[in-house]
C-alpha cells in the first residue's frame, strides 16, 4: 500500500468543558508476524503500530497500546474535555522505532 | 445425496428473505453538505419505476461510514492515486500531472462518461484502459495490472473529481453496438444455476438472498471499497464475484464482455450521482 500515512480530524475550535471528538487514523500495513510468505514459506517479520499518544500541551490526553490482532489502517476515536487553547500532538510508534506524528491547534473558547 | 444439496441450495437463493436489514427509506447520502442523488424516478424506457443507488441497499451503519470521508476506508486508496497522480514514471519520465495538470479541473466530469468510445483505438474504453493507454502512449510506462493497488487507487482518485456528477454516458453512435451486446449479456442465462443478471437485480432487488440483500446492481460508486474485501476493487471484480455466485465461468477483467456489460449498466443508472469512491458490504 501506500507510504505509511497519519491524518487526523480535529475541531478547530471548543467550548471549555465540553467533550469534542478527535478522529485518527494511520494508513499502516499492521503485518502481525503471523503470516508466511506464499513463496518462501518463511514467517513475514511483525510489523505494527505498537503505541498510539496523544497528547495536549505537553500532558497525555489519551492514549493506547496496539496488539497484532489490530487490522490494517487503525482508526481510533476519543473525546476530550479542554479547558484551555493549545497544540494536540498524535505520535504512533512502529516496531521499527519509527515516530510518526501530526499536531492540531485548538482554540478554546 | 449431492443433487438433493444443490436443489436445497437453489431454494435458498430462490427463497425471499425477511426485511431485517432494510436501511431507513428515506436517509439521504449527504456529504460535506453536499446532497448526492441516490434516488430518481426513471424515464420510461427503464425496467425500473425508481432508479437506487447500491448505497440505498446499505444498512445504516455502512451507510454511514461513506457520510464522512474521513471515515471511508476508500479515501485512503484515493489519497494514495493523488501520489501517483504526482510520481513521475515511465522511460519519459512524466508523471499524470505532467500533462493533465490539476486532476480536479482535467479529469472533472470523466467517470460520470465511462466506458467511452476511444476514437484512436477504435474500440469501448473502460476508465482502467484508458489510464493503461495513457501510461504506453504519453508515459511509455508499463501498464498496470487491472486490480493492482496502484490501478485501482487511480480510477478512485480520477473518479473522485467527479463525485456528485450525474452519471451520463453515450450510448449511440459507434457505442451502440457495445450496450446491445451489454444487454444481451445482461438477460442471458449462464452458469450451473442457470441465471441472468436480471433475476436478482431487475425482479428481485430489495429481496434477500440468504444473507445478502440485493441491489439494482449500480455501478456508480466504483471503485469501491467493499467490507467483505477488506480493500478496493474494480466494477470488473465485482461482476466476477457475482458469476462465481451463480457458478458461471467468469470473462477475464478487462475483457469485452465485462466492458459491453459495464456500459450497459452505467446506462441504467443515468442521472445518478457518482459515488466513487464509495463504500459497500
Amino acid at each position: 500500500m501506500a507510504n505509511i500515512k497519519p491524518r487526523v480530524k480535529v475541531p478547530k475550535k471548543a467550548k471549555a468543558g465540553e467533550a469534542i471528538v478527535i478522529k485518527t487514523l494511520i494508513s499502516h500495513p499492521m503485518e502481525s508476524g503471523q503470516r508466511k510468505d506464499s513463496k518462501t514459506g518463511k514467517l513475514i517479520p511483525r510489523k505494527i503500530i505498537n503505541k498510539f499518544v496523544a497528547t495536549y500541551n505537553g500532558k497525555e490526553a489519551f492514549s493506547m497500546d496496539l496488539l497484532p490482532a489490530i487490522a490494517a489502517n487503525p482508526y481510533i476515536e476519543f473525546s476530550v474535555k479542554l479547558s484551555e487553547s493549545g497544540t494536540m500532538r498524535f505520535e504512533w510508534t512502529d516496531d521499527d522505532g519509527s515516530v510518526y506524528d501530526i499536531e492540531n491547534k485548538i482554540t478554546v473558547a | 445425496m449431492r443433487k438433493l444439496l444443490a436443489l436445497g441450495l437453489v431454494g435458498g437463493l430462490l427463497a425471499v428473505g425477511a426485511q431485517g436489514v432494510m436501511a431507513d427509506e428515506n436517509a439521504e447520502l449527504v456529504i460535506d453538505g453536499k446532497t448526492f442523488v441516490t434516488k430518481l424516478k426513471a424515464p420510461a424506457d427503464s425496467p425500473f419505476d425508481e432508479i437506487l443507488s447500491g448505497w440505498r441497499f446499505r444498512t445504516d451503519e455502512t451507510q454511514a461510514l461513506q457520510l464522512d470521508d474521513f471515515e471511508n476506508p476508500a479515501m485512503i486508496s484515493a489519497q494514495y492515486g493523488e501520489e501517483l497522480w504526482n510520481t513521475a514514471d515511465g522511460a519519459d519520465g512524466k508523471s499524470c500531472a505532467d500533462c493533465h495538470g490539476d486532476a480536479s479541473e482535467s479529469m472533472k466530469g470523466l467517470r460520470a462518461q465511462m466506458p467511452k468510445w476511444h476514437e484512436g483505438k477504435k474500440t469501448l474504453f473502460a476508465l482502467e484502459d484508458h489510464i493503461n493507454w495513457s501510461r504506453e502512449e504519453h508515459q511509455k510506462a508499463k501498464p498496470w495490472k487491472w486490480e493492482s493497488q496502484e490501478m485501482v487507487a487511480m480510477t478512485a482518485y480520477i473518479g473522485l473529481q467527479s463525485r456528485g456528477m450525474p452519471v451520463n454516458v453515450k450510448i449511440d453512435g459507434p457505442a451502440q453496438e457495445w450496450w446491445e451486446k451489454g444487454k444481451e449479456l445482461y438477460y442471458t442465462r449462464v452458469g450451473q444455476l442457470d441465471m441472468a443478471c436480471s433475476h436478482c437485480h431487475e425482479n428481485n432487488y430489495g429481496n434477500m438472498v440468504r444473507a445478502d440483500h440485493l441491489s439494482q446492481g449500480q455501478i456508480n460508486g466504483f471503485p469501491v471499497y467493499r467490507l467483505k474485501w477488506q480493500g478496493m476493487g474494480s466494477i470488473h471484480r465485482r461482476f466476477k464475484g457475482c458469476m462465481d455466485n451463480i457458478r458461471a465461468t467468469p470473462y477475464k477483467r478487462g475483457s469485452d464482455e465485462f466492458t459491453a456489460l459495464e456500459l450497459y449498466l452505467a446506462s441504467r443508472g443515468q442521472g445518478l450521482s457518482v459515488e466513487t469512491p464509495a463504500l459497500r458490504n
